[in-house]
């Protein structure tokens, strides 16, 4: 448990309210995009409380009410028609969710069921293989399939990742747009013990999962067969054999693996050598090909909790949080090397707060200062956010040029 | 006629087509309704197309109470359109096509008006006026249908050789067959519009735009449709309040916004009959079953208006039920007649005054019949049966809106209804209905059709309602005594 006063300080020196209020606005002076958006702040003294609908004009005014209410951490909600704050006078009917980031959720406890590492909250550099599989294929999929350029990915603190897209058009989707992206991006069936239902009929999988699979069948010989060794265990590779739609290759293989123990990689081996006992192009092989090509993406694709994707009012953390129970800070990933990145190298409040501490020792002023986070390791996850800010920023401005010009 | 922000500028632009087309306004057989109609209409025009184009919608909305399968529903629709609102191809000859196309356009925009009022009542427009739009898209000459869509700027990009080729694979692993890919043709549109195909992953999609293959472009034809009268409903909502100045109109678009569904003629008749004494007249069963009916007789009596016959076990289910009610043979005799008002009396004569007399025991065996009671509908098999059994979970739920929501049946009632239908309870469902419907007469949830009994019979419901309507009549006017 954080104490408030540790919390306070961190706000007053060192959460970056500007680059959030940059991120949240798209251009330098506030916007109906900050204006009329919702703030949730999570309180825990007295007791565990949400304070819904608070806006601000700007990111002083912002500062100043996190300062106040000391909040152990915030949520961001939607943009509305008006101002949030001004809801109870709104007419009823009027104050509705306009727009809003499209945001994803991968959460460690989706793979609970495949993971051998870790359970529940626990998460380890191992397990972070899962996640950064998915964020390899969730950001490559909304790039190229959806054509979405400012996404923003953020480490929720514990177990999982956030995804923020700023795109105009990921703004502005409506919650049935929503829900139709989250059904394009959801593969793996809630129930475990389902097989996957991706394909027309007999036909190969369409082409969006088929670039997932090039590269997923690559993490699942590291992941799910080396590292993770998913299939040692009876439980394991029963719920392999659940899989495999040949009931005779199923009991071929169910005496094999019952008599001898072996690992998960030669298991691979011995369902491969199944196959192959069928001739080539008949239709017994191609069911059971087919099934193996699922059977990687059932085992390695992003598990999203779509609830948090659906709605446009759902509320979800706001970067640079800090998690209540770890103490890490919610700060940027870069995708691009999210392989390295390692959830327990990231700064906790307390260390941050040393860090400043040290310096003041040095010499330097302990007075409040509002980029005090450029003294601490907080910096390369700060201009992270600003560098992507000023992508953003650049296209509203452009936009807003080419606007000016056809008149 | 009507005067709509934009005319003035819209105006100029309107003057200029007609210069253009020298009077030929309506190229297409299709409309999407983009612009409203700026002429001067009389009063009667107003009403009289809206009145003939919402019988084709109670048409469309009770097909879809009534189960119908997409087919049916499009036979009905073009059968009924043939006869209220007949709109030609381009390449028919000797008609006014003209004319055919303007009604269509005019009553399209009056009932916008009578319809954007709230937002249920916009959901059941949009949703009757797009399955029309479907209808009518379907039923379409191929060729003038491509001259419509080439017509209106769809803001989708044909995919060309190249690029179709580009992606031959990709394209194929979505559907459709390799000997036919070739002739396939492709189009360009963002996700966003259309999120049914993403929803089922059914396209291929690539930088946000969706390769829509020609066999799925009706997909983003009926959604554009669908939206632009959405957002056009909402816009003119708003405009309402300047409207409703002129009385002349007020009066019209209410009665039509109420109409929706069966009985349109019969609203639209004078007022209701004194109730004097016990006996029924003929003209008054319109009213008594708007008010007072469960919901099979409803439905019923809507069919027997919307079609002008009714099935033989419809006759005599509806026919006994009548008699209880009160109907005495010669005014049955009267109601029967006019209802069946597409056969001569030679035929009326010979084939249902005998079947009418003799259900009140006057011919044959002369046995007095009873009327059905609950047990024996819902055990019928269902033509004509009891909604609540007989009809499709979604049909029911907008039947029973549209049935009862006159009476004051809401949507946030529904749930409650269509659980107890689910766990089989259909007494209990048509009961919660008479109690929610009649609250206002004080009947509270649990009351059922008097001392917590429920529904058995539809002449125990018949009766209760109107019992209850009579006693707070007469409260109402010993108040105003004293």
């Amino acid at each position: 448990m954080i104490s408030p006063e540790i919390m306070l300080t961190f706000y007053r020196r060192l959460y970056p309210f500007k680059s959030i209020f940059h991120w949240l606005n798209h251009e330098p002076t506030p916007d109906d995009l900050f204006v009329k958006r919702e703030i949730a702040f999570n309180l825990s003294t007295p007791e565990d409380v949400i304070i819904r609908y608070n806006s601000f004009n700007d990111h002083d005014e912002f500062k100043k009410a996190v300062c106040k209410m000391n909040p152990t951490r915030f949520e961001i909600g939607p943009v509305y028609t008006s101002r949030p704050r001004d809801k109870r006078t709104a007419r009823p009917g009027t104050f509705n969710a306009a727009k809003r980031e499209l945001v994803f959720d991968i959460d460690m406890t989706d793979y609970d069921p495949i993971r051998t590492c870790c359970s529940d909250a626990d998460i380890c550099k191992r397990c972070w293989s899962f996640i950064s599989a998915a964020v390899r294929v969730l950001d490559t999929a909304i790039r190229e399939q959806f054509g979405y350029e400012h996404l923003l990915w953020v480490y929720s603190g514990r177990r999982g990742i956030h995804l923020w897209i700023s795109d105009k058009e990921a703004m502005g989707l409506t919650d049935e747009q929503r829900k139709s992206i989250v059904n394009w991006l959801s593969v793996v069936p809630k129930d475990e013990s389902k097989r996957l239902n991706v394909r027309f009929g007999s036909r190969p999988l369409p082409a969006s999962l088929q670039t997932s699979l090039d590269h997923l069948a690559v993490v699942f010989t590291e992941l799910i067969l080396y590292d993770q060794d998913c299939f040692a265990s009876e439980k394991g590779w029963e719920a392999l054999l659940k899989l495999i739609p040949d009931a005779r290759v199923v009991d071929a293989l169910r005496t094999q693996w019952g008599s001898s123990s072996s690992s998960s990689q030669e298991k691979w081996k011995d369902f491969k050598s199944e196959i192959k006992h069928y001739k080539k192009d008949s239709s017994q092989r191609t069911a059971l090909t087919a099934a193996m090509e699922d059977i990687i993406l059932q085992y390695t694709y992003p598990r999203l909790d779509e609830n948090v994707s659906k709605k446009r009012n759902h509320l979800l953390k706001a970067p640079f949080c800090v998690h209540p129970k770890t103490g890490r800070i919610c700060v940027p990933v870069d995708p691009a090397r999210i392989e390295e990145f390692d959830p327990e190298a990231v700064p906790t409040v307390t260390q941050l707060l040393d860090e400043l501490d040290s310096e003041a020792g040095a010499g330097a002023e302990s007075s409040e200062h509002h980029s005090d986070w450029e003294r601490t390791s907080l910096k390369p996850y700060v201009d992270m956010l600003d560098k992507h800010n000023q992508r953003i920023m650049e296209e509203v401005r452009k936009e807003k040029r080419g606007a000016d010009m056809s008149w | 006629m009507f005067k709509i922000e934009e005319r003035s500028s819209a105006f100029e632009e309107f003057k200029n087509q007609v210069e253009l087309h020298k009077g030929v306004k309506y190229l297409h057989r299709l409309n999407f309704y983009d612009k409203p109609p700026l002429y001067d209409v009389s009063i009667e025009e107003f009403e009289t197309s809206a009145l003939d184009r919402l019988r084709i919608l109670a048409e469309i909305e009770s097909s879809a109470a009534r189960n119908r399968t997409w087919e049916e529903t499009k036979t009905v629709t073009s059968t009924q359109c043939e006869k209220y609102l007949p709109l030609k191809s381009s390449s028919a000859v000797g008609t006014d096509k003209e004319a055919q196309r303007r009604i269509d356009h005019l009553g399209h925009f009056v009932l916008r008006l009578a319809f954007c009022r709230s937002d249920d009542l916009r959901r059941r427009f949009v949703k009757a006026e797009t399955t029309l739009f479907k209808v009518r898209y379907e039923t379409d000459d191929s060729r003038e249908r491509e001259l419509f869509l080439n017509s209106r700027d769809f803001d989708w990009v044909p995919v060309d050789k190249v690029e179709k080729e580009k992606y031959r694979q990709e394209l194929m692993s979505y559907g459709g067959r390799a000997d036919t890919f070739d002739t396939e043709k492709y189009y360009k549109v963002r996700w966003t519009r259309v999120p049914d195909l993403i929803d089922r992953r059914k396209v291929f999609l690539k930088g946000g735009w969706a390769y829509v293959p020609s066999r799925e472009q009706s997909s983003i034809v009926y959604q554009e449709f669908e939206t632009h009268l959405e957002r056009d409903l909402v816009a003119t909502s708003r405009y309402m309040p300047r409207l409703d100045e002129d009385t002349r109109l007020g009066g019209i678009l209410d009665n039509l916004s109420q109409g929706f569904l069966g009985g349109v003629s019969s609203e639209w008749s004078a007022g209701p009959a004194d109730a004097n004494g016990e006996s029924i007249k003929a003209e008054m069963v319109d009213d008594l079953a708007a008010k007072h009916f469960p919901m099979c007789m409803r439905n019923s009596h809507q069919r027997l208006r919307a079609d002008h016959r009714l099935n033989h076990f419809g006759r005599l289910q509806y026919g006994l039920f009548l008699k209880v009610l009160g109907l005495s043979v010669e005014e049955a005799i009267v109601f029967w007649r006019k209802s069946f008002d597409r056969i001569n009396d030679d035929t009326f004569n010979k084939m249902y005054k005998y079947n009418i007399r003799h259900s009140f025991g006057l011919e044959g065996k002369r046995a007095n019949y009873p009327a059905k009671n609950c047990q024996q509908i819902l055990t019928s098999g269902g033509d004509p049966g009891c909604p609540y059994r007989h009809f499709s979970p979604e049909n029911l739920q907008s039947a029973l809106l549209s049935t009862y929501g006159p009476l004051g049946l809401t949507s946030s009632d529904v749930p409650e209804v269509m659980a107890t239908v689910k766990g089989g309870h259909f007494h209990v469902a048509c009961t919660r209905v008479f109690e929610m419907t009649h609250s206002s007469s004080g009947v509270k949830k649990g009351d059922g059709v008097g001392s917590g009994e429920s529904v058995t019979h539809p002449n125990q419901y018949a009766a209760k309602s109107m019992e209850l309507a009579k006693a707070q009549e007469e409260k109402a006017a010993g108040m105003v005594v004293t």
